[in-house]
């Protein structure tokens, strides 16, 4: 039985002058899960991550991470080493005037040295297909690109836990794909937030939604096929 | 919205290594300011013109730039020869034009161009990001560099929330004319644009930690050795050296 890496415990939190939005919630996260969320917009769903990043502190409740209750900013430094929170906005996690240098940033802040912030940069973009890149300037990206980009920031730190804040949104169909296969190929924890079923059901070994400020585990979604029927069904299709 | 013309060059000043020539400006602005000495100040000028040739500016690009501050220097033409106390040059009708009121305009426009032309062809051949690092290397405190970069980064952004306010009114018929009603809304307009950089702001440096951000600026750039550096030094040092003789043998 692994004890769970994330063990978030009793949390409440409300925005200042609004109501709860998480209202003694409880969540856990087991080494090896690849978790879904979806519910409805205001659910509190980016505030979830938020407190386990510790860039928002909770009115009450515990959050533990890797084993140890963690309170004040200090405590969360290690955190953010080892779980990797991709943003809903990509413009907000690009800063640096090049994808190599934004991509970069996140080793040398974990003390590499140059040569090898560069190299592991260049390993990440080159695991996303984004290969040629490293010296376009971040801000004239395209949408797709700049999600790309800014997940490859992300798995540059190599983390062990990914937070994905609805990744697919925006994409058109065959950069959705890609970020599918990146996904299946990763060997590490996740927790994907998004609105599309059939993202999540290629991805996600379970979903879980989210109802009155607490995650429902009992109401977990069951991923399943639907048989139906049109002309020319036998020749090879996709739906979109 | 900041195009960086010259800095997209490819003239031997372009391949000095950043830090001479930031340093080298500098230190010829100090010498140019403290100068009064006429013929100081033109060997100065022929100095920065021979800068300027040597980063191979483009001539319409550098009188563009140089427009603003002429207007500056056409005011102070207008107004300080005949203000200015001291013996008299001329005298056109009530007005009495001195001659140190003509010589310190005159000193000011030299300084003026000469200066202006200095950076160009020194501090304007590298981009921002390039001068960023530079000054992080010069020792320069690393909170001033950061804002110097963000500020830089985050003109783009902003310039794009600008156009989609814009946006926003336009497509709802909004013609500005003088009424409270374009007023207001050019007040919102303004105070919308605050309220999203500071949001931004603020999402930015969450996702800094997030990546373990900790106030340290580690740049990647690296700054490869050339010997043409060493003769840019000997040449920056030999001329300041020629103009502060010139200026203290008065």
């Amino acid at each position: 039985m692994n004890s769970p890496i994330i063990h978030l415990s009793k949390i409440r939190y409300g925005y200042p002058g609004g109501p709860l939005v998480l209202n003694e919630l409880d969540f856990h996260l087991h080494v090896g899960d690849r978790i879904g969320l979806v519910a409805p917009n205001g659910s509190g769903k980016t505030t979830l991550f938020h407190i386990i990043m510790g860039l928002i502190k909770p009115l009450s409740g515990t959050v533990e991470a890797f084993g140890k209750a963690r309170r004040a900013e200090s405590d969360f430094i290690e955190v953010r080493r080892r779980i990797g929170l991709l943003f809903q906005d990509a413009d907000d996690q690009l800063f640096s005037p090049t994808v190599l240098e934004d991509v970069a940033f996140g080793p040398l802040n974990l003390g590499k040295s140059r040569d090898e912030a560069v190299a592991v940069a260049r390993k990440t973009l080159d695991f996303l297909g984004l290969n040629g890149f490293e010296d376009r300037v971040t801000y004239k990206l395209s949408g797709g690109e700049k999600r790309l980009v800014s997940l490859a920031t992300v798995l540059a730190m190599e983390p062990e836990v990914l937070l994905l804040d609805e990744p697919s949104g925006a994409l058109d169909s065959s950069t959705k794909d890609k970020l599918i296969e990146i996904l299946n190929g990763l060997d590490l924890s996740f927790v994907l937030i998004s609105h599309e079923f059939d993202f999540l059901s290629k991805t996600a070994g379970h979903i879980y939604t989210m109802d009155g400020g607490r995650i429902r585990f009992d109401q977990e979604l069951d991923i399943h096929t639907h048989e139906h029927a049109h002309l020319m069904g036998k020749l090879p299709h996709r739906h979109l | 919205m900041i195009k960086e013309s010259f800095a997209e060059g490819s003239s031997w000043m372009h391949g000095i290594d950043p830090r001479l020539r930031v340093t080298g400006a500098v230190a010829f602005a100090v010498v140019v300011a403290v100068s009064y000495d006429f013929k100081a100040l033109l060997i100065a000028l022929t100095l920065s013109l021979f800068m300027a040739l040597s980063a191979r500016l483009n001539f319409q690009a550098v009188l563009q730039r140089l427009l603003a501050p002429v207007v500056f220097l056409l005011l102070l033409w207008a107004v300080v020869p005949w203000t200015y106390e001291g013996d008299v040059l001329a005298v056109l009708g009530p007005l009495v034009i001195t001659r140190p009121g003509v010589a310190l305009c005159a000193q000011i426009s030299v300084k003026t161009v000469c200066l202006m032309l200095a950076f160009m062809a020194l501090v304007a051949t590298m981009t921002v990001a390039t001068l960023g690092h530079t000054l992080n290397r010069l020792r320069l405190p690393d909170k001033m560099v950061h804002m110097l970069l963000i500020t830089y980064r985050y003109l783009f952004v902003i310039e794009q929330e600008y156009h989609r306010l814009v946006r926003a009114m336009k497509i709802r018929n909004f013609h500005p004319k003088t009424n409270l009603h374009s007023y207001r809304t050019f007040a919102y307009l303004v105070g919308m644009l605050f309220v999203r950089a500071s949001e931004r702001a603020r999402r930015v440096h969450g996702a800094m930690i997030c990546r373990g951000f900790s106030g340290r600026f580690v740049s990647l750039r690296v700054f490869p050795h050339n010997p043409r550096n060493y003769l840019f030094s000997i040449g920056i040092i030999f001329s300041l050296a020629l103009l502060v003789a010139l200026e203290s043998a008065k």
